[in-house]
């Protein structure tokens, strides 16, 4: 079988049918106890969060969640978070910190919301607060790329020790179609934007911004949700507590160094 | 005789009249005019440059070069420039950008978007960080990336503040996913510093927006603005799309961000390099409080 290019996974994390959180949390993890809001404005169901078990190990899960029908896309803005959802993410995150479990993000979004409300409220400020704060959280962090990591807005659920992409998912600056309309003024270039920027697993495992590729089942996620969701099970199960093992001025010192190496730049001499 | 002219052409909002005014000053080359995009005043680029590039109609800061901005801001002779050799590879090979940047470094003087080192305001030693919109809108990239990170490195080691001139339009989407990337280093960087107990001052001017907004522009102790200036995470035009109705002009101003809580204090040109020293001098003596 070809190898699929980037355009082709983009359509295919778009499926409608491709699972979701929801569908993964019930077969991934034993319990879940969701909680909400950020404790300063509001809860934004574009993110969910909660505490897990997996195999009667207590763990973090916060979340960016898509929703499959229109219903579902209103309550959860096609996972799109405001700052509140951002602010939500890391007061789990310190409260995982608090009581030393680990934390696990799955990203799956299209990008931070782009909205008045959004930058009265500080956007920038909110998705900057978490990069900060996640890079010394006294606490292993770990996140999986679902489908589409949509750059500060995703980023901001990754800054951790380890990151994984499912075999079609993707990791961009931007969307291929913002891409192609900020670049080549011509958005209807989406494709081939989607081709050239390098947004597979495989080409950020070669940059050194995510570690590993996760199988989906044959033709996607969505063709198999039990095996999809077993897999990442076994996933979990064979990482996450890896780290928990790891003093954590040591792990610490590697989460930074992790982003620290990754830049490609040369030095001249001075004139 | 110009006074007359700009006397004549001074509109203070968008309007029909602003049309006119465009076609009133045709007779005069384009370069010797500014137009503030704030307000619509026009005025010769001598007068605006005499008023330290700050609009006389409507308080509006414009953009200054890197130079300008540290001519305005160190103590002579004091500045000594880090890592001034940084120049960026291509990490996704995107077509024409080695040679967009080599055309900006020959238009510019600049190597890279940004400039740091060490100096000192108004006797106070600090590092600084001065970004150039000049230069690619100043969007950050490797070297803006790493230039930023090694310079809060380099402050952390000394015991020294930084002092963060912003200006960007984000990320350097030309450098794919390793742009990305420099949101979550720098970010890093500052918090390392900040561990330190060491102070970091943002001073956010025209233009700060994207990644560098939703990184280290927003982790200053202390956020000043400067009058008038654009900061935003989300570009107007893709907010005014999703809405399908127009902002208000003072919508993602440094006046609007001080209104929500995102800026400590709005200050002016004039009284920057005063201000800048005065809190430097207030936290002086003062690292180290958490290790
Ligand atoms: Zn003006």
């Amino acid at each position: 079988m070809n190898k699929k290019t980037a355009w082709e996974r983009m359509l295919l994390v778009r499926e409608k049918d491709r699972p979701t959180i929801r569908d993964y949390i019930p077969l991934v993890f034993d319990e879940f106890w969701e909680m909400h809001g950020d404790r300063l404005y509001g809860d934004d169901g574009a993110i969910l969060g909660g505490v897990a078990t997996l195999e009667g190990r207590p763990v973090t899960v916060i979340a960016q969640v898509k929703g499959r029908t229109l219903e579902e896309n209103k309550k959860s803005n096609f996972a799109m978070p405001h700052p509140e959802g951002y602010r939500k993410a890391l007061r789990l995150m310190k409260q995982a910190e608090k009581f030393h479990r680990p934390v696990v993000c799955f990203i799956d979004t299209p990008g931070a919301f782009c909205g008045v409300e959004a930058e009265e409220r500080g956007q920038g400020e909110a998705i900057a607060r978490n990069l900060f704060e996640m890079m010394e959280l006294r606490t292993p962090v770990l996140s999986i790329v679902l489908g589409e990591g949509g750059s500060g807005g995703a980023l901001a659920l990754g800054v951790a020790d380890r990151v994984a992409m499912l075999e079609n998912a993707l990791y961009s600056v931007i969307s291929p179609r913002g891409f192609a309309s900020i670049l080549w003024k011509d958005a209807s270039r989406e494709e081939e934007a989607a081709n050239i920027m390098r947004i597979t697993a495989e080409d950020l495992i070669g940059f050194g911004v995510a570690e590993d590729m996760i199988p989906e089942p044959q033709g996607g996620a969505h063709r198999d949700p039990e095996s999809m969701a077993a897999t990442l099970r076994e996933y979990l199960k064979n990482t996450i507590f890896k780290f928990t093992e790891l003093p954590i001025e040591k792990l610490l010192e590697s989460r930074y160094d992790r982003f620290r190496k990754i830049g490609e730049f040369t030095a001249s001499q001075p004139d | 005789m110009l006074q007359d002219l700009l006397q004549k052409v001074k509109i203070r909002a968008p309007s029909p009249l602003a049309k006119a005014a465009e076609s009133v000053p045709l007779s005069i080359p384009k370069d010797l005019l500014f137009k503030c995009p704030r307000c619509q005043a026009v005025l010769s680029s001598e007068e605006f440059t005499a008023a330290g590039r700050v609009c006389p109609a409507c308080g509006y800061h414009a953009r200054l070069t890197a130079a300008q901005r540290l001519e305005e801001t160190v103590d002579e002779g004091s500045f000594e420039e880090f890592d001034e050799g940084l120049e960026s590879c291509n990490p996704i090979d995107f077509p024409g950008y080695g040679e967009k940047v080599a055309q900006l470094q020959a238009a510019t003087g600049l190597r890279e978007a940004v400039i740091t080192g060490r100096c000192r305001i108004g006797g106070e030693a600090a590092v600084i960080v001065v970004m150039d919109s000049h230069f690619m809108m100043a969007s950050m990239g490797s070297v803006v990336g790493e230039k930023i990170t090694r310079a809060f490195e380099k402050a952390a080691d000394e015991g020294l503040p930084v002092v963060a001139f912003t200006a960007s339009g984000g990320a350097r989407m030309q450098e794919g996913i390793v742009s990305l990337m420099q949101m979550a280093k720098t970010s890093g960087a500052v918090a390392r510093h900040s561990r330190r107990g060491l102070l970091y001052i943002t001073v956010l001017t025209d233009p700060t927006t994207g990644g560098v907004t939703a990184s280290f522009a927003s982790l200053g102790d202390i956020i000043i603005a400067e009058p008038k200036v654009l900061v935003g995470f989300a570009g107007r035009r893709v907010i005014e799309g999703t809405i399908r109705q127009r902002l208000p002009e003072s919508f993602q101003s440094a006046e609007f961000l001080e209104e929500h809580g995102f800026v400590d204090m709005i200050v002016t040109r004039r009284e920057m390099k005063e201000t800048l020293s005065r809190l430097l001098a207030v936290h002086r003596g003062e690292g180290g409080a958490c290790e």
